[in-house]
């Protein structure tokens, strides 16, 4: 598997939300195609695609293929947890400035107040 | 300052701390004044905040509209449940994509440590499968900057 695959199989919604549902554990193609609205042919292109990419894998079990996720799969989700991750630090890291401009107006005050005759520090 | 830790607990939480420089007042603020609020939580970059109303009350809704410089957008709105000023907000909300998600519940506490905060936020989807689409859809916002920004690389 190359990243690129692994990448550009996660570039499409349905595909991220077909690894969110297997996250949970093992799925049938016909469990996969149910949240989607869409049909069993275009669900399994899908599956193909994350396949390919070495994203999940399928085990035979009579006639039903259930695909369950693979290690890089599981890195995958890994890596996505870690760009929302990036988000928030970042709105911390925002959060970080505005409390600093808040804090000015404050620290005068108290400064004031502490600067009246005779007061001890 | 400290990193912030994200975390998952069992199947249905995921668990958000961080410390901050100043006081449980100011951070609680921060969190709860539409002014401050539009200027901070905006994700990455490319994204504002022109819709931020905000009624910091129990029963009180909120409603936060991001838009992205490319135009796309989506909104969440919620509730407020409990609010102990200063110190704890326990709200509800739900993303609009534009189909709403499951009720996200979420705890938020400030505590005092030293002359700064340390905020814990605990999130609580109401099973694993909500939970991994939720982490996904962030990421997909997440995404949408890394592709962005490697535009402007090329």
């Amino acid at each position: 598997m190359t990243l690129d695959a692994a990448f550009s199989a996660l570039a499409d919604p349905t595909r991220r939300a077909i690894l969110a549902r297997l996250a949970k554990g093992e799925a049938t193609v016909n469990e996969l195609a149910e949240p989607f609205e869409m049909t069993q042919p275009a669900i399994s292109q899908h599956l193909k695609v994350l396949e390919d990419a070495g994203l999940i894998v399928r085990r035979v079990e009579g006639a039903k293929r259930p695909r369950r996720l693979a290690k890089a799969g599981i890195e995958a989700m890994d890596q996505w947890l870690a760009m929302l991750r990036k988000a928030l630090e970042k709105n911390y890291d925002r959060l970080d400035e505005v409390l600093a401009a808040m804090e000015k107006p404050g620290v005068e005050e108290i400064g004031m107040k502490k600067r009246k005759k005779g007061e001890k520090r | 300052m400290s990193k912030m830790t994200l975390k998952t607990e069992g199947d249905t939480h995921i668990i958000v701390t961080r410390r901050f420089a100043a006081p449980p007042e100011a951070v609680y603020r921060a969190h709860t004044d539409p002014k401050l609020i539009q200027q901070w939580l905006l994700g990455p970059e490319g994204w504002t905040m022109p819709v931020c109303i905000n009624e910091a009350k129990p029963g009180g809704k909120f409603r936060y509209e991001w838009t992205h410089s490319k135009g796309q957008g989506f909104h969440i709105t919620g509730e407020y449940v409990e609010l102990e000023p200063y110190r704890r907000i326990v709200h509800i909300e739900r993303m609009h994509l534009p189909d709403p998600t499951p009720d996200n519940r979420v705890e938020t506490r400030f505590d005092a440590d030293g002359s700064g905060t340390l905020m814990t936020m605990r999130m609580t989807l109401p099973d694993t499968q909500t939970r991994a689409t939720m982490l996904a859809t962030g990421m997909e916002h997440g995404m949408e900057a890394s592709y962005v920004r490697l535009e402007q690389m090329i």
